[in-house]
């Protein structure tokens, strides 16, 4: 019982930040409290035995919350308006409706912190958990998987990033670069 | 954009060493222990981001100009992608550990797992690169007010 009364406590925790960071109308405290959020997910991450990726996104976020004040601070925009989006409101109702009557019948089936895929014995988690020491030589069993296993992923995960950083140095460059014996 | 105060500038000094010490840790240690190139990488860039706002834009790009910061993005990319051919030449496979095929390391040990440690490097190199830039360039870009109501985009005292 006691990881899952943690779980809660911070899953309600996160859950305020989210909706404070909706609701408030200033938008550095918005970003604050989006802080909340990312912070609350990489305890959760913590207590769910996942260190690798709680040092990710503990990291991640700190950046991303610096950008984040750097663009909203000393901006045009400080404020934001609100008014009610009733097809956003319904769809958010409908998503949320369907995601608590799956967990319902999910966790019928499976106990909480149980994995669904350790029901097959013929999973390849269960062949990367066995053999992963032995054929990567890595004893960290998450590197092995994202840096061997299935590096193909990151590969792609490396070219979405540096997409990304060609589109923005490309949009923020500010003047376009002059022409050859042009103006 | 400028410098803060004296006394931010003074912790950012003695903290900076174990920022970037702990930010080479992860990501050599990434195979053994959680960690690994993209948070290493990370924690790399967040150095560089508390250097520019402590002590100002200048500073930071005398050490890491951005045109080496665009040319560092690619070279770290580029050699994942080496390492990824190498092992399609040597082992058959696209991404074949060749290394610990037939070099292979005592266990647990940090010259081990073969071309893991060296992807882990060259992600570093690349996020590490790639993030820094764009705060630089989300530091230097701003948007305008004009009299008129529309907006101006500009980018302040271009460095090249």
């Amino acid at each position: 019982m006691g990881i899952e009364l943690i779980m809660i406590i911070i899953l309600i925790f996160i859950l305020l930040g989210a909706i404070i960071a909706v609701e408030i109308k200033d938008l550095l405290s918005a970003v604050i409290s989006i802080g909340v959020v990312g912070f609350g997910i990489s305890i959760a991450f913590l207590f769910l035995q996942a260190p690798d990726l709680a040092i990710v996104q503990i990291a991640v976020e700190t950046v991303l919350l610096v950008l984040l004040i750097r663009a909203t601070i000393r901006r045009d925009v400080k404020s934001t308006h609100s008014h009610i989006n009733w097809a956003g409101l319904i769809c958010v109702v409908v998503l949320c409706l369907a995601l608590i009557g799956f967990g319902f019948f999910a966790m019928q089936e499976l106990k909480f912190g149980e994995p669904a895929i350790s029901k097959i014995q013929a999973a390849p988690s269960n062949h990367y958990l066995k053999e992963g020491l032995s054929e990567t030589g890595s004893a960290n069993i998450v590197t092995s998987v994202i840096l061997d296993y299935r590096a193909y992923d990151t590969l792609g995960e490396a070219t979405v990033l540096f997409t990304a950083i060609i589109g923005a140095l490309a949009i923020l460059r500010g003047i376009a670069r002059k022409q050859k014996g042009g103006k | 954009m400028n410098g803060m105060s004296p006394i931010v500038q003074t912790v950012a000094r003695f903290v900076k060493v174990f920022i970037l010490l702990y930010g080479i840790y992860l990501t050599l240690i990434g195979h053994l222990t959680p960690g690994g190139g993209f948070a290493g990488g990370v924690v790399i860039a967040s150095l560089y981001i508390m250097l520019t706002l402590a002590y100002g834009k200048k500073f930071a790009l005398k050490f890491f100009p951005r045109r080496l910061a665009g040319s560092l993005d690619s070279v770290g990319a580029l050699i994942f992608l080496v390492v990824a051919c190498l092992g399609f030449g040597f082992g058959g496979i696209f991404f074949a550990n060749f290394l610990e095929k037939s070099y292979p390391g005592a266990e647990f040990s940090l010259l081990s797992a073969g071309t893991i440690p060296i992807s882990n490097i060259a992600i570093c190199i690349k996020v590490a690169s790639s993030l820094f830039l764009v705060f630089i360039i989300m530091a230097v870009a701003r948007i305008i007010d004009k009299k008129d109501g529309s907006k101006e985009f500009k980018q302040d005292e271009e460095e090249e």
